[in-house]
């Protein structure tokens, strides 16, 4: 220990110097870091969303909905399928299975057969070939049942999480957010945390609209005057609200529609806002080749007929087609402002989003609150802090001096290790900072008290230093263990600010560790060499 | 220079002699946050309880009373309204709204306050849990709270011996139980940052407590003649200034927070310092003690002296 090798002193100047330098761009403004040379560290602790205000939103999405349509789909090809075949039969959908009875038993061979050819193979991978969508149950006689396969419902699960995240990754990217993360967030939720936003209102309305366009035929034989939201309306068609509302929230008018999709709004393939010649704000929409195609086929079939363009379920015009629209483009116009003109145009560039959204946990912090926060949070560390090397100078005198210089250094490298890692730095994280350094203090404490024992004993200085080093390094690690163990596990569980919480803790520990073990050491024992005192105030 | 200290260099406090007094208080205080919680519950926030949390700002101080009736006959059920630091700053607590979302109820309650109190009302923060996800982290408090007690109890058991394990976790459950009963005398709101402030409570209190076990595992070799409850004052009294020390410093730390930090963290700052406090009496008035309960074990098998002093003869 008098031979303090030299390997070890510099490597401990070394750790401590870059754990340092690590946290210099916290410090610095952008053009500061900018005129930096690059090999210079340039990455920042992130704010997290309680310190610079933001939105947290957890959405789940509703898979329900799309595993009853997919069951729907594999009806209609069957039903297809069987009827090319000139095989007679009903087919319907119980729960969540498909039914099918057979008008001849006979035909039951053959008709497994006909199914058997539409199962697709989901799943496959490197490793596997995937597994069937459809399960063809065990039987005889003229019903057959079938049912989706697990690995079908997972796939389209999967699928669909991952299509609404990259949904909600155009139409949150298009109105221009910094850095916002939308992740998947277990089976069947999607995590979107769009820091700084100032208008959480207009976010979540983003997120929160399907943006489903589709065009249908008006059904002419129900008088839409009289229309109320209850009314029965033949089969095949349905009452739908209007997109416009009045200044009560509700509805303008009620349309009978017929749920027939004519052209679907997936083959959208260009919305802008716009204005038309009367001067109104209308969103002008081109197709894709088979939108195109569609929409014309479905125009010069019912001229003179209303067209009604609906939007998640609401009505937002019905023009009369005057002549076929071939171009393959057109303009909807439903009373928009300016700013739902080119809301609903961004929507639609975006995509519809496959499948229902809906808000299971929201957090929003304003800005200002945010910024309180980050003054609050500076305040505290300040006061706290000063505080507590008042009080360890006050108790250990001059070492207690060698312990704030330990301490400060400490402290940088907790933000450079955070640096290091681009780790979120939360409120909680703050008070786990300051709570790390009262814990900092620990160390030094077990090791100075050890000393003073061994002085006690009669050991002189030196000695003494040494065994205290020596006899508390066990039980630093067996103290600072039992709380990494807490950290990890409150990492692991926690959310937003208490995972911020938890990485300051952890980085924290093995900082205060490495300061108090070793970079204190050194500086006590080159203070002994040099002075060679022979008694301690301790 | 003449030095601090927190307590004199040499203490004989015979705590295993009060050990009795120390079983009854602890005794009671368990009973009694049990019984608190049971007959008063907790103060859940919205994390478990699910609901809408809304922060509002005014420009002038608001009348808390007023507030509170103006957003009671909402027809949303059950709100709780109550000032957040300054007078100007107002907490709202809604029930959750099925048929209603967050940013629908905000807007109703701002229309409704600046019409009713006639100032602006401006909203800092916006919060909605959804009954699955105060389920989940429900379960995720409970799981990880049970999963640290447990982690540390084999991690204890390794590295000592099963009846440290024991008395460790026997102080542990100690401090977690009354802490959750001070949060339901005083009903600060009990949310996801307590849970933090609970496991950090555990992490600290362990530290605590695994310091002195260190020190009675080496005394328990050092000492072999020594009656137990003699070896165990002894070694308390040894501690008592490191005990002292690292608690005083880390509630310095602590105050800092809770005057200084924001409102947002009160509720964590405070279980924390009272975690500090009940985790320094623990360690040495339960964790210590109780090992008399078990069979220790007094053969030699902690580390011997961990050190052969190789000192040049100048320094001796």
């Amino acid at each position: 220990m008098l031979e303090f090798p030299r390997w070890k002193v510099i490597t401990i100047l070394l750790v401590s110097f870059f754990g340092m330098l690590l946290s210099l761009p916290n410090f610095l403004s952008d053009e500061q870091l900018e005129k930096l040379p690059s090999f210079f560290p340039s990455g920042r602790v992130t704010l997290g969303l309680d310190l610079q205000g933001g939105a947290h939103m957890l959405m789940g999405v509703d898979v329900s909905e799309v595993i009853k349509r997919m069951l729907e789909d594999k009806r209609d090809n069957i039903r297809d399928d069987l009827r090319d075949e000139k095989i007679t039969h009903r087919i319907t959908i119980r729960g969540e299975e498909l039914v099918i009875t057979l008008n001849n038993a006979a035909d039951r061979d053959n008709a497994t057969r006909i199914i058997r050819s539409s199962i697709e193979k989901v799943g496959a991978s490197m490793t596997s070939i995937g597994s069937d969508d459809l399960v063809i149950e065990d039987g005889s006689g003229p019903v057959i049942n079938l049912h989706l396969s697990e690995a079908a419902v997972i796939d389209k699960k999967n699928q669909t999480v991952a299509q609404s995240i990259e949904v909600l990754r155009r139409r949150i990217d298009a109105m221009g957010t910094k850095e916002p993360t939308i992740q998947q967030n277990g089976e069947d939720s999607v995590l979107i945390q769009v820091p700084g936003i100032k208008d959480t209102q207009e976010l979540k309305k983003i997120i929160g609209t399907t943006a489903q366009m589709n065009f249908h035929l008006t059904d002419l034989t129900v008088n839409n005057a009289t229309l109320t939201k209850n009314s029965r309306v033949p089969p095949g068609s349905s009452v739908l609200p209007s997109y416009e509302v009045d200044e009560n929230g509700n509805p303008l008018f009620y349309m009978a529609i017929k749920n027939r999709i004519m052209v679907p709004g997936e083959d959208l393939a260009q919305a802008n806002q716009g204005i038309d010649q009367d001067n109104q704000i209308v969103v002008n929409i081109s197709f894709n080749t088979k939108g195109g195609k569609l929409f014309a086929d479905a125009t010069r079939t019912n001229v003179g007929k209303p067209f009604a363009i609906v939007l998640d379920g609401k009505v937002i015009s019905a023009p009369r087609i005057n002549t076929a629209i071939l171009g393959g483009s057109a303009s909807i116009s439903g009373g928009f402002t300016a700013k739902e003109a080119s809301d609903l145009a961004l929507l639609l560039r975006a995509g519809a989003l496959p499948a229902p959204l809906t808000v299971e946990e929201e957090r929003t912090v304003g800005p200002d609150l945010g910024a309180d926060s980050v003054e609050a949070g500076k305040k505290a560390s300040i006061i706290g802090l000063s505080a507590v090397m008042i009080f360890v100078m006050l108790t250990y005198g001059f070492f207690g001096f060698i312990v704030n210089v330990a301490l400060t250094v400490n402290i940088f490298m907790i933000f450079g290790v955070l640096s290091l890692f681009g780790a979120t730095l939360t409120l909680p994280g703050i008070a786990g900072v300051v709570l790390t350094v009262g814990m900092a203090v620990d160390a030094n404490v077990l090791i100075f008290e050890r000393i003073r024992e061994e002085l006690k004993r009669g050991k002189s200085v030196l000695p003494s230093i040494e065994v205290g080093y020596d006899r508390a390094l066990s039980t630093i690690v067996d103290a600072n263990v039992t709380t990494l163990i807490a950290a990890l596990i409150l990492f692991q569980f926690g959310l937003g600010p208490i995972k911020g919480f938890a990485v300051t803790l952890a980085a924290g520990i093995f900082t205060s560790v490495f300061t108090a073990v070793s970079l204190s050491r050194l500086m006590i024992v080159t203070w002994v060499r040099k002075r060679r005192p022979s008694s301690l105030v301790l | 220079m003449k030095l601090l200290k927190l307590v004199p260099e040499d203490t004989h406090i015979n705590f295993i002699g009060v050990r009795k007094f120390a079983y009854v208080l602890s005794s009671l205080l368990l009973i009694s946050s049990i019984a608190l919680y049971i007959v008063k519950d907790l103060n859940f926030g919205i994390d478990f309880k699910g609901g809408f949390l809304i922060e509002a700002h005014t420009d002038h101080a608001t009348d808390v009373g007023k507030v509170r009736s103006l957003t009671s006959d909402l027809g949303f059920g059950d709100v709780a309204v109550q000032t957040f630091g300054q007078d100007n700053e107002i907490l709202i607590r809604l029930e959750y709204q099925e048929d209603k979302s967050l940013s629908e109820v905000v807007d109703i309650v701002r229309v409704t306050l600046e019409k009713g109190i006639g100032d602006n009302v401006r909203f800092e923060r916006t919060e909605s849990v959804g009954p699955k996800v105060s389920g989940d982290l429900i379960e995720a408090g409970i799981f990880s709270v049970l999963l640290s007690i447990g982690a540390v109890l084999l991690y204890i058991w390794v590295r000592f011996e099963w009846q440290f394990g024991l008395g460790a976790v026997i102080a542990l459950i100690h401090d977690v139980l009354i802490t959750i009963g001070m949060f339901s005398l005083t009903r600060l709101e009990f949310n996801l940052n307590i849970i933090a402030a609970l496991l950090t409570i555990v992490g600290y209190s362990l530290n605590d407590t695994v310091v002195v076990y260190d020190r009675i595992r080496e005394n328990l070799g050092k000492y072999r003649k020594m009656e137990l409850p003699e070896l165990l004052n002894h070694t308390l009294n040894e501690t008592l200034s490191r005990t002292t020390m690292t608690s005083f410093t880390t509630i310095i730390a602590l105050f800092a927070l809770f005057y200084f930090g924001g409102e947002v963290i009160h509720g964590f700052t405070a279980a924390m310092i009272w975690g500090i406090f009940v985790g320094t009496y623990s360690s040495i008035f339960i964790a210590s003690p109780v090992l008399m309960w078990f069979d220790l074990n007094r053969e030699p098998t902690a580390k011997p002296e961990p050190h052969k002093e190789h000192i040049p003869e100048q320094f001796r």
